[in-house]
């Protein structure tokens, strides 16, 4: 069902006042939460931007109960609480909100726990591409050629495909999405919301500090990524994978956006465009997650054929 | 036993936890951040929503008839709404000067 955006309700949906940069995709991201799952929704925050969005105690700025906790076992803590709320009969949502190290380096061994348990929690990882609390250092999610402070010529070996490796263990709801798109986010949360069992939602968000890009610019980068294919929204329900309607009219590569319009924009990219060897390879890594994509969804198009 | 939600004794406090609760202004009025204010001109809006959805800081703000306002306290001033604006019905207007 689509969403109507008149339909939501006039309030606050964040905490306005809080220490995030002007145009961050975190505080968009944790917007959109609310106005998906509304109240009953704690939190599970390991650190990152998100630790110090919230502020210095009495205040927090972030519009939900959270608690923070050490990179490594944010999915853990968020199982133990799921089976908690679960004793005391309460229906209260767990989600945990995590920045791409805290998923795809520091966290993963929790998070692929969590998986194979398949505990009751919806994850979050927000993958704004560096490690942007501590300094744009680069993580494992950081793509090819990207320049951060500790790869000052551009990252020399390409993004993990996070998402294709958590839909590999076998979990009832993968799904990718971004800030461009809320609506879809919010759909695809509220989806999350009615299946039980583990679900990942990887929510692509570009960061203005790190990425060198100008705030305003937040919305239109990250549908740009879309649509020039450089970030591909799908999901994967239950054994069925399908291209959501933002990216399926970009199968064609033809199609696509030229992929210099997204790169001009960021200047964490300026030593790509310059280098047309670096071009290529950033092009072939982004073909090969289509390559990938496009295997699951002949692949895992009709399950019910197989049976 | 009744129902089926296990009895769990309340545990003993040991010591009181550093909790912090939600509200607005937790770093300060943010408004004092911004270089460019956002200026709405309401008779190009088409009451689309889409800088309300966009804002990341929730200062755009929907009165009753859906056209919108812009809480100035707590406005950072990044442009995110000019941009998205499909009517470009909101120009930003650097601060400081005549009003």
């Amino acid at each position: 069902m689509p969403l109507r955006l008149a339909d939501l309700p006039r309030r606050r949906y964040g905490s306005p006042g809080n220490a995030a940069c002007p145009g961050c995709p975190e505080t968009m991201g944790l917007r959109y939460v609310k106005m998906a799952l509304g109240d009953n929704v704690v939190l599970v925050i390991p650190a990152g931007c998100s630790s110090v969005i919230q502020g210095i105690r009495p205040k927090s700025g972030i519009n939900f109960p959270i608690l923070n906790i050490v990179f490594a076992s944010a999915a853990s803590a968020a199982s133990g609480m799921s089976s908690a709320f679960e004793m005391l009969g309460q229906d209260v949502k767990v989600v945990v909100w995590a920045g791409d190290g805290g998923t795809a380096d520091i966290g993963f061994q929790a998070l692929s726990g969590a998986a194979e348990r398949n505990d009751d929690i919806i994850y979050i990882c927000v993958d704004n591409e560096a490690y942007m609390n501590t300094g744009i250092q680069r993580s494992g999610l950081t793509p090819y050629g990207a320049w951060t402070t500790t790869t000052w010529t551009g990252k020399t070996e390409p993004k993990k495909p996070l998402p294709f490796i958590v839909l590999a263990h076998n979990v009832p709801y993968v799904a990718t999405a971004t800030v461009g798109y809320p609506q879809d986010f919010i759909e695809k949360l509220r989806k999350a919301a009615t299946i039980r069992g583990f679900k990942y939602i990887h929510l692509h968000a570009p960061c203005p500090v790190g990425w060198r890009f100008d705030p305003s610019l937040t919305a239109k980068i990250a549908q740009l990524a879309v649509q020039t294919g450089a970030f591909i929204l799908f999901e994967y329900e239950n054994g069925r994978f399908r291209l959501s309607p933002y990216s399926g009219m970009y199968r064609d590569p033809k199609r696509r956006v030229p992929l210099e319009e997204y790169l001009k924009l960021q200047g964490r990219f300026q030593t790509v465009l310059k280098d047309p060897q670096k071009l290529e390879m950033l092009r072939a890594e982004i073909d090969e997650m289509w390559r990938w994509a496009l295997l699951l969804e002949k692949g895992m198009a009709s399950p019910e054929l197989k049976k | 036993m009744s129902g089926t939600a296990a009895v769990v004794e309340k545990p003993k406090t040991y010591w009181v936890a550093p909790i912090s609760y939600p509200a607005p202004a937790s770093s300060g009025k943010t408004g004092l951040w911004r270089t460019e204010r956002p200026v709405i001109h309401l008779e190009k809006c088409v009451k689309c929503l889409y800088c309300w959805l966009y804002c990341p800081e929730d200062t755009i703000l929907r009165r009753e008839d859906d056209y919108v306002y812009v809480d100035y306290d707590y406005c950072k001033g990044c442009g995110i709404c000019a941009a998205v604006c499909p009517t470009n019905a909101i120009d930003m207007v650097p601060e400081g000067g005549e009003s």
